[in-house]
């Protein structure tokens, strides 16, 4: 009784399966399929419409979900050309880029021990540049080059980084609340 | 036995079925119900023309229950029979309680939820809370002229899954058919951007009786988007209301005042707060239990100066959602107070300080949540208009998660999800030939289980004996319409299904919200079951009427033999429909719900496919 999982994510909105993508027309897409199939639509119907409702409407936020977000996308389009970006298994790194993150992790111990929200919005703001040459060399990975195994190593510093700046908000949201 | 319903020329594409639909704000301080006639929304007043209904229930000895102004008035006299702001206690365990500070209740530790010991005997907060829905159920039955179809039951944003799910089976014990909660900011977002055709991004504060909730919602044409939502569900006018008492109690030496005293004091600081709002000095008198008359005073410099800490509090939720949208205060375009609470000067400057603009609160903030429920319940009746096409997306307001090794929580469903959302995750044994695993579900952003909210507690039997590591478990969680949550467990690997979905350990079983539906002493009898039979009935004509629709759009999709089971189905339905039992047309209900299913999925199908169809013109762009 699963909505049919035939088209990927890309197709379910109709859009080309390829990591560059117009946010605009995703949203607008989303908008147009929730629209549908959403269970407010259905409220007062039969309970296997509104059972099927609910599958599509989190068919649609979870496909949606997984495109908005540039990471998210870039995993997804590798998965669909069969590359594991084995994110949980492999967590070697280059050099340059282990002291890279050792250096930003020291900066965020010392924000953190320090109780100094203005050094850690600092390293967010490193992070956010990082982040985003990061995102452009994903996009040209995953489009011109096509070269996957270079997708698939972005990914993984790209999660670093989530993960990091995470770690910065937890510690900004204890210190506002001031917890330790 | 059911009214025929007549409705309003022009309001509704099927006239002949619309249906009486009502938006109920179930508040800590006062309750109210709305409903849509002539094409807008408005709160229903009772017989004296009162539209607010205090949440206040009182417990006689001889069974007798008093809701309302009746029952607040008698507050002072008997506290402890005499129950104000249940909404405080929904979902929640004795060692939460004890957190609001001293409450003149005879409080009984029982599993899941606190329970309060009253004249008529031990009442649990969903009980006392169904008797304010049961009034205003009758309130609006009587002014409508005829039985709801259903109801939106409205709850603070920020509620977890137990006082979601209690305020669900209260709804259900008072006798509604609840069409969907609405989280209060969303509902006071609705009402206001529907009014005002506003677009762009709005924070919406919601500060009431005893709860409070900050949404970010981004409105377009036709779309609420809620980007996240934030707050503290026990945070609220009442609290200022007992820092006055305290404030008194210190200054006054009434530290040892009773239970009748708490009560009166309480009163009287609310009484003093609200005039504080348009005063600079108020003043209310008391008398004590042992007769001692007082006239207790406030200065409003006095009053913003021991809650100063309590207005500071409200910052920390709102910076949490505007971070979580990945907003500053500047990006927000308006800012619209909700709440009672929300008229405090103090509170209305540090609101406008934080986001740079002057608040809105050009509505009611007593009656905005009930008109916003009122709008999607007569929607999800299916009452709206051509022109009326509207879509609320909601997210769920606190991260789910499971206990691993350690007393860690592992996030599943991270919190500002856009609900319906389902998020499976996989785990394995731990040891070689391990047959069981114990799953424990919890909500909440803190790493530890222990400073999580304990959701449900579950056991996964039967897995095939394997080597530590080799299994492969799939932990779903999904969280409905509603915000309600369900989780299930399997094991992969054999294809062996050991499967169990729960439900949350506080929330009622079905059994039980059965049997103090059999204990309601307004439902003899004869009168249930003619209720029942009426429910089925209504249940079983909207089906006819939609199954109707469906095949006269879609039934090419059907084999000729698959129409002819359907429509067997649907024709023995019709004849149980016009009989007398209630459990023969609920099973024949049953069936051609079965029998319908992959219909309904191949109509879905369609659907989307149309939808693709239609945007593949011009609208994509290639690359």
């Amino acid at each position: 009784m699963n909505p049919e999982f035939t088209r990927n994510h890309f197709e379910l909105f109709g859009l080309p399966v390829a990591f560059a993508l117009e946010l605009e027309a995703l949203e607008r897409a989303y908008l147009d399929l929730q629209s549908r199939v959403h269970p407010d639509r259905f409220a007062s119907a039969g309970e296997s419409e509104r059972r099927v409702a609910m599958q599509w409407a989190t068919r649609a936020n979870e496909a949606y979900r997984t495109l908005r977000n540039p990471l998210d996308r870039a995993r997804y389009l590798l998965g669909l050309k069969g590359f594991d970006t084995g994110e949980e298994s492999n967590t070697s790194m280059p050099a340059d880029f282990l002291m890279q993150q050792m250096e930003w992790r020291e900066a965020v111990e010392a924000g953190r021990a320090g109780d100094d929200p203005a050094a850690l919005e600092a390293v967010r703001g490193e992070l956010a540049a990082a982040r985003r040459e990061m995102q452009a060399l994903l996009a040209r990975a995953l489009g011109g080059d096509r070269n996957y195994e270079a997708g698939c190593s972005l990914v993984r510093k790209l999660r670093f980084l989530d993960r990091l700046e995470e770690e910065i908000d937890d510690a900004l949201e204890a210190a506002s609340e001031g917890r330790p | 036995m059911s009214l025929l319903q007549i409705s309003e020329p022009g309001e509704s594409p099927e006239p002949h079925q619309r249906r009486l639909a009502v938006g109920i704000d179930l508040g800590t301080t006062h309750s109210l119900v709305a409903t849509v006639r002539s094409s807008s929304a408005e709160a229903l007043p009772d017989g004296e023309g009162r539209v607010l209904l205090p949440s206040v229930v009182r417990y006689l000895p001889d069974g007798a229950v008093h809701v309302g102004d009746d029952a607040k008035a008698r507050a002072g006299d008997d506290p402890a029979n005499t129950i104000v702001s249940v909404k405080r206690f929904m979902g929640r365990g004795v060692a939460d309680v004890a957190k609001f500070g001293a409450l003149p209740y005879r409080f009984v530790d029982a599993p899941g939820m606190v329970g309060i010991e009253t004249a008529a005997g031990l009442r649990s907060p969903v009980q006392v809370s169904a008797e304010i829905l049961r009034t205003l159920r009758e309130r609006a039955e009587q002014t409508l002229g005829g039985e709801l179809f259903g109801a939106v039951v409205t709850v603070p944003a920020y509620f977890d899954d137990s006082q979601r799910q209690a305020t669900k089976d209260a709804a259900k014990l008072a006798g509604l058919n609840v069409l969907r909660l609405l989280n209060e900011p969303t509902a006071a977002a609705i009402a206001y951007g529907l009014d005002n055709a506003s677009q762009g991004t709005f924070a919406i504060f919601d500060l009431g009786g005893g709860t409070f909730d900050l949404s970010i919602l981004k409105l377009t044409r036709g779309v609420f988007e809620v980007l996240s939502t934030s707050g503290d569900s026990a945070l609220g006018g009442d609290d200022f209301d007992q820092a006055i008492a305290v404030h008194w109690r210190v200054h006054h030496g009434l530290a040892d005042a009773s239970g009748k005293d708490t009560r009166r004091l309480l009163v009287a600081a609310r009484q003093v707060k609200e005039a504080l709002s348009t005063q600079e000095e108020a003043g209310a008198d008391v008398t004590l239990s042992w007769g001692q008359q007082m006239h207790l005073k406030l200065r409003r410099a006095e009053f913003e100066h021991i809650t100063a800490a309590l207005v500071q509090k409200t910052l920390g939720p709102t910076r949490k959602a505007l971070r979580d949208a990945g907003l500053k205060p500047a990006d927000v375009d308006g800012v619209v107070l909700v709440g009672g609470a929300t008229r405090m000067p103090h509170l209305q400057r540090a609101v406008e300080s934080y986001f740079g603009r002057e608040p809105l609160k050009d509505l009611d903030p007593d009656q905005v949540v009930a008109i916003g429920a009122a709008i999607q319940a007569n929607a999800l009746a299916g009452n709206r208009s051509a022109d009326d096409d509207w879509l609320l997306l909601d997210v769920t307001p606190l991260s789910l998660g499971l206990e691993t090794m350690g007393g860690l929580v592992e996030r599943v469903i991270p919190r500002n999800s856009t609900i319906p959302v389902a998020r499976a995750q996989e785990f394995t044994t731990f040891k070689d030939g391990q047959s069981a695993m114990a799953i424990h579900v919890v909500q909440g952003e803190r790493e530890l289980v222990s400073d999580c909210r304990s959701l449900a507690r579950f056991e996964l039997r039967g897995i095939p004996p394997m080597v530590a590591g080799a299994a492969r478990i799939a932990v779903t969680f999904q969280v409905d319409a509603d915000g309600l949550l369900s989780v299930s467990a399997q094991e992969k690997t054999t294809g062996v299904l050991a499967s169990v979905v729960v439900k949350p350990s506080y929330g009622l079983t079905d059994d039980e919200v059965a049997r103090m539906l059999r204990e309601g002493f307004d439902h003899a009898q004869a009168d249930r079951d003619a209720r029942l039979l009426a429910e089925q009935q209504v249940e079983a004509a909207a089906m006819l009427s939609a199954l109707r629709a469906a095949l006269a759009a879609d039934g090419d999709l059907l084999s000729p033999a698959e129409r002819e089971s359907l429509e067997a189905r649907a024709a023995s339905l019709e004849r149980a429909a016009q009989g007398t039992d209630p459990r023969a047309v609920k099973s024949a209900v049953e069936a051609v719900n079965r029998a319908s299913e992959s219909f309904a999925a191949r109509r879905m199908d369609r659907t989307i496919a149309r939808a693709l169809a239609g945007r593949h013109i011009g609208e994509v762009p290639t690359s």
